[in-house]
């Protein structure tokens, strides 16, 4: 296989295996590239993208642009704050008139669950998904996963423990879809008001204590608590959350086998990961933003490859 | 689909230790010389000579690569089948090295065309030389020729040159196939 079987990157939900593994394969060869001394290749020289941030980002927006400028591609950025939308431009008025400029692919991140999909109903441009709402972020969990086969040799019977605040993760979401896909088992584990209801439904099971979460897994992804979407109180204090779900190095050393320490960003050093933790060789945090940008651009490659004139 | 027999495994044989001799002529003891075999088909050429220049000429070290040009590539979204990516394997500078291309079959030139953006990205060679197994002659789009080369064939555009080697296909002979 060599072609995605999507136009758009949407969810991992909407991927199959196959793409996937096409998407790591190409993703070997972008690594390559931007180890070399000149980390550019003039493939998407024709094609212009528009990176569309309607929610904060460093890393992400960042990696999608790093990415973006070393297929050749040309950019545009857009963020919400400086924008009409505050005017009261509909989503789909914004894009059009992107469009109209002749922009090819987009690169959205939006607050709404959903809304990359409505958008990729209405308009001819090519949509990734940077992160929609607490919905899916499928590049980070295929640049997680593919952290993991790195370090691991294979995603496909591993087994993985997603730890922290489920509830209001993209980045959950589209690991339990992906993991699932590549044939790893998945765990999550924290306080019972993180977890969404019925998430054993996804074929994922469930643990409240970290201690044995951490006993049975190859691989540890540890969430950001993410205040910023609570808008009632899930746990009594920060410090009650880090002392029964914060990983230290104590807790590590007690383990009865070497574990793999993944964090998707930004971390809340003290609260989710103590700074020994994410600063040890356990941990794969730069790692994986390091893959991201070739994961990103084995992603817009290939979909650019779709894109017929 | 027809087919015809353009090399046996002999006459292959023969052609790949005259093409590694021609090659000593004019780079010796393959000091600054750099061998990098175009992926993913010139690759087996390129082993192939290396092995003869090391084991029966006995150049002591021989330097080789391998380039994959499908990023650089000018018929991206253009060509009806998508192109699969292969790897780069260039672990060494070219910066002022005497570069020879290997690659099985030049047809149009686009795809040296592409070796030569590709190489640019590692370094500036002193200079580039262009090997080639079977060259298909009056079917260039772009000024492009072999400084040395197996064998030339007339073949018309609905005509396919297929080199087989015995380490994939399991069997060492050129073809000229007609679909």
């Amino acid at each position: 296989m060599s072609e995605l079987s999507v136009n758009h990157l949407l969810g991992i939900k909407y991927l199959k295996e196959d793409d996937v593994q096409l998407i790591f394969q190409t993703a070997d060869q972008f690594k390559e590239v931007i180890n070399r001394p000149i980390k550019k290749v003039p493939s998407l020289r024709d094609i212009t993208i528009a990176n569309l941030f309607f929610e904060n980002s460093t890393r992400t927006k960042l990696s999608f642009e790093l990415a973006e400028k070393r297929l050749s591609a040309d950019v545009v950025n857009f963020s919400e704050s400086q924008s009409s939308v505050k005017k009261g431009e509909t989503l789909i008025d914004t894009v059009q008139n992107i469009l109209s400029m002749k922009v090819d692919m987009v690169v959205m991140r939006h607050p709404s669950p959903g809304a990359p999909i409505f958008l990729s109903k209405h308009i001819d441009a090519s949509v990734v998904n940077a992160g929609d709402g607490t919905h899916e972020h499928p590049t980070q969990a295929l640049l997680d996963c593919y952290s993991i086969r790195e370090r691991l040799g294979d995603v496909a019977g591993k087994k993985v423990v997603i730890v922290g605040d489920v509830l209001h993760s993209r980045v959950a979401l589209s690991n339990i879809f992906a993991l699932k896909l590549l044939g790893a088992e998945v765990k999550v584990c924290g306080p019972k008001t993180l977890l969404p209801k019925h998430i054993e439904s996804l074929g994922v099971g469930v643990e409240s204590n970290l201690k044995k979460a951490l006993e049975w897994c190859d691989v540890a992804n540890m969430l950001r608590v993410q205040n910023e979407r609570m808008v009632t109180s899930y746990f009594p204090s920060t410090r009650e959350y880090a002392m029964q779900y914060g990983l230290t190095m104590d807790i590590l050393r007690d383990l009865s086998k070497e574990i793999v320490i993944m964090h998707p960003g930004p971390i809340n050093r003290g609260v989710e990961i103590t700074s020994e933790v994410a600063d040890s060789n356990y941990a794969i945090i730069l790692d994986q933003v390091e893959n991201g940008v070739a994961v990103r651009m084995a992603v817009m490659y290939l979909l650019a490859s779709k894109i017929k004139r | 689909m027809s087919q015809k027999e353009l090399l046996s495994a002999r006459e292959l044989q023969i052609t790949i230790r005259r093409l590694a001799y021609q090659l000593i002529e004019n780079h010796g003891d393959f000091i600054d010389t750099i061998l990098i075999g175009i992926q993913p088909r010139g690759k087996m050429l390129a082993k192939r000579l290396a092995h003869i220049l090391q084991n029966d000429y006995h150049i002591p070290k021989i330097t080789i690569g391998y380039l994959d040009i499908t990023f650089y590539r000018d018929d991206f979204r253009r060509s009806a089948k998508p192109i699969e990516a292969n790897s780069t394997e260039i672990d060494f500078v070219v910066e002022n090295k005497k570069v020879v291309f290997i690659d099985d079959v030049l047809y149009t030139g686009r795809s040296i065309r592409a070796a030569l953006t590709a190489v640019q990205d590692f370094g500036r060679p002193a200079q580039i030389e262009l090997l080639i197994l079977i060259d298909r002659r009056f079917s260039r789009h772009l000024p492009i020729q072999p400084d040395y080369c197996g064998r030339q064939v007339d073949a018309i555009n609905e005509e396919h040159v297929v080199v087989s080697w015995s380490e994939i296909e399991g069997q060492d002979a050129v073809f000229l196939e007609n679909q």
